[in-house]
């Protein structure tokens, strides 16, 4: 974990409201593990204190980048920076996916929206190649194909509204998949949270191991505030543990989705 | 040039510490910040027993600040002593310990642990949180009660005892004259004002705890004159916080009364601003020729 200013060394659109951002960060990129995020202050944010985190998408060389929704204040500001400019941040954070052993389990990765920038490292980085779920609303919620395709990945997609690939959600390419076969595979997700409870139940149901990314709301993102706590079964009760530090990876098992009603 | 400060017997090597609740047990900021050149290290508040917190959402950005409502989740006595103490005892650093109760006896028994101990910087006595059901902000807001907190704490203790104060009270000086005469050795000034932050899409309170503390800039101002007030009541000295982004703003503090001051919601989006501060501190002495820092203190002229 390092704190730097780091420069932008490009900012462009992707499909819809999502943006790839790179950044130069050579003594950063080393560390990097598949599914840490960093913890981005948007300098010329000057009416917002926080930083925001993001899943680190893809390493390059002494670059790293993010691929990230504009949804508010910090990342409409974020979405107009150009090359040039600077940003602080805090990276890599996070307990992230365990990478397949090679000649281990088949990865079956399960994404929903910006869900799939967690996702890239990886894929990249397992031994053996699987299969990548992809799920959103539209067709312009669908990114990445190209990324997956390229490194030798099959990608299955499902929209809600039919426009691209099955109609549905994710989880029923998924299930189907996992019917035909799940002896020797394992399910890696990040989405929303109703597709991760959904993905837990799968994996539950099957019983096929799986790793989710937590989304929550974080302030410190090195684990001081306890802000971005999730209940997770401890002996007989749960406790809380923090998506910064414990997470934002956790073993699907060990998540109390019951108490966390 | 001379930048430290006493706090009843604690010396600080500068006037800069952190606010409880912001840094973690100390260890979490190690990787990004040299812990050995702050004034001390204030840990999170931590009473008796384990305690699980608050359900989330626990914080809420809002224009220049935030408000949370984490509800003093923490590790309890023994668990902090056997996690986070061993990391502690060993910096060059004093620890300040938050400590809080839900009755008089709880907060004495934690001050005698703590006593125990043996190695403790000083003992911070919040009795101000506005996120807890019982104990925190009732103590902190009636005089009779906040006497009876300090003098227990004071009778179990040689430790140095600084009593963080509530905003939420009409006037600080007779509360800041209560816990100097019970046997506080300083006060804090201020914890976070009770607030509440509404999302218009799904009507819901932004937080599940429904209302919470407001921190940062946004309360600086107030805290400011908290601090004047509570400096013209007591003797004792102020750590004062609420809003502290850089070394204008402490000095600002030190100006309205305060001895030292304690930097929090600012290490949530800049873990190094205590360092800077500590920088600032000395340019400004050295620009304006001051030879001692505690030459500062209440300076403001009225
Ligand atoms: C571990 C992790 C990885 C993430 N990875 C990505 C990613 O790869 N791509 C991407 O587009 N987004 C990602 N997010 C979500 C991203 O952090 C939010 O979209 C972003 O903080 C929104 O900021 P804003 O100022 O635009 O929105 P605003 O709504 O204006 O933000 C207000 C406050 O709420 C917080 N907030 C709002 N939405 C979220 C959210 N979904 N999760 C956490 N905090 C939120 C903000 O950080 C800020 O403190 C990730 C979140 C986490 C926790
Ligand atoms: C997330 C958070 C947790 C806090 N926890 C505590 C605590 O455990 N005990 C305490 O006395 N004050 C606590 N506080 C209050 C701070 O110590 C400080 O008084 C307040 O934040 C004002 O300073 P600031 O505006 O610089 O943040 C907390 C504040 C925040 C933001
Ligand atoms: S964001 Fe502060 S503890 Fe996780």
């Amino acid at each position: 974990m390092l704190e730097q200013t780091v420069t932008i060394v490009s900012n462009e659109r992707d499909t819809d409201q999502y943006f790839r951002l790179v950044v130069r960060a050579p003594q950063i990129t080393p560390l990097i593990q598949p599914g840490q995020f960093a913890h981005v202050r948007i300098l010329p944010l000057k009416d917002a204190l926080l930083r925001r985190p993001f899943s680190i998408f893809q390493v390059a060389g002494d670059t790293f980048s993010i691929l990230y929704k504009n949804v508010g204040k910090g990342t409409e500001v974020l979405s107009r920076m150009r090359a040039g400019e600077e940003l602080s941040v805090i990276a890599p954070l996070g307990h992230g996916f365990t990478v397949p052993a090679a000649g281990g389990e088949t990865p079956l990765l399960v994404a929903g929206g910006y869900g799939m920038a967690a996702m890239f490292l990886l894929a990249q980085r397992s031994p053996q190649t699987g299969i990548v779920f992809v799920g959103g609303r539209r067709r312009v919620d669908i990114l990445c194909e190209k990324d997956f395709a390229a490194i030798g990945w099959e990608v299955r997609v499902a929209t809600e509204d039919g426009s691209h690939g099955e109609k549905g959600l994710v989880t029923q390419p998924l299930l189907a998949e996992l019917k035909r076969s799940a002896v020797g595979r394992k399910l890696f997700a990040c989405g929303p949270t109703p597709m991760l409870e959904a993905v837990g139940k799968i994996a539950e149901d099957i019983a096929v191991a799986c790793e989710l990314s937590m989304d929550e709301h974080m302030c410190c993102g090195v684990g001081t505030c306890l802000t971005c706590v999730i209940k997770v079964k401890a002996g007989d009760g749960w406790e809380y543990q923090r998506t910064c530090t414990e997470g934002p990876v956790f073993d699907s098992r060990s998540i109390a989705w019951e108490v966390a009603k | 040039m001379n930048l430290s400060v006493k706090i009843g017997k604690l010396t600080m090597q500068n006037p800069v510490t952190v606010a409880s609740g912001t840094f973690g047990y100390g260890a979490e900021y190690a990787r990004l910040i040299d812990l050995n050149q702050l004034g001390a290290v204030t840990v999170k508040g931590i009473r008796l027993n384990p305690v699980p917190g608050n359900p989330t959402p626990r914080t809420a950005e809002v224009t220049s600040g935030m408000l949370n409502a984490i509800g003093l989740q923490g590790p309890g006595v023994d668990g902090f002593i056997k996690k986070y103490w061993p990391f502690l005892r060993e910096l060059k650093v004093p620890t300040i310990i938050n400590i809080w109760g839900t009755t008089v006896e709880e907060y004495a028994e934690v001050a005698r642990r703590f006593d125990a101990l043996g190695g403790v910087g000083a003992l911070e006595l919040n009795v101000s949180c506005p996120n807890i059901k019982e104990g925190g902000a009732q103590f902190g807001t009636d005089p009779k009660l906040l006497a009876q907190v300090v003098a227990a704490c004071r009778a179990a203790t040689t430790l140095p005892l600084i009593t963080k104060m509530s905003p939420n009270v009409p006037s600080i000086a007779p509360l800041a004259k209560a816990a100097e005469d019970a046997g506080s050795d300083a006060l804090a000034v201020t914890n976070s004002f009770p607030a509440m932050a509404i999302d218009i899409e799904t009507r819901r309170p932004k937080l599940a705890n429904l209302t919470g503390g407001l921190t940062g800039p946004a309360i600086k101002p107030i805290a400011i004159k908290l601090v004047w007030e509570a400096a013209k009541a007591v003797k004792i000295p102020i750590i004062g916080m609420g809003g502290i982004q850089n070394a204008a703003d402490a000095i600002e503090f030190m100006m309205a009364g305060a001895t030292a001051v304690a930097v929090g919601t600012a290490n949530f989006y800049e873990p190094q601003t205590s360092l800077f501060i500590i920088a600032g501190i000395r340019d400004y002495m050295a620009r304006k020729q001051i030879v001692d820092v505690r030459e500062v203190t209440s300076s403001v002229r009225v």
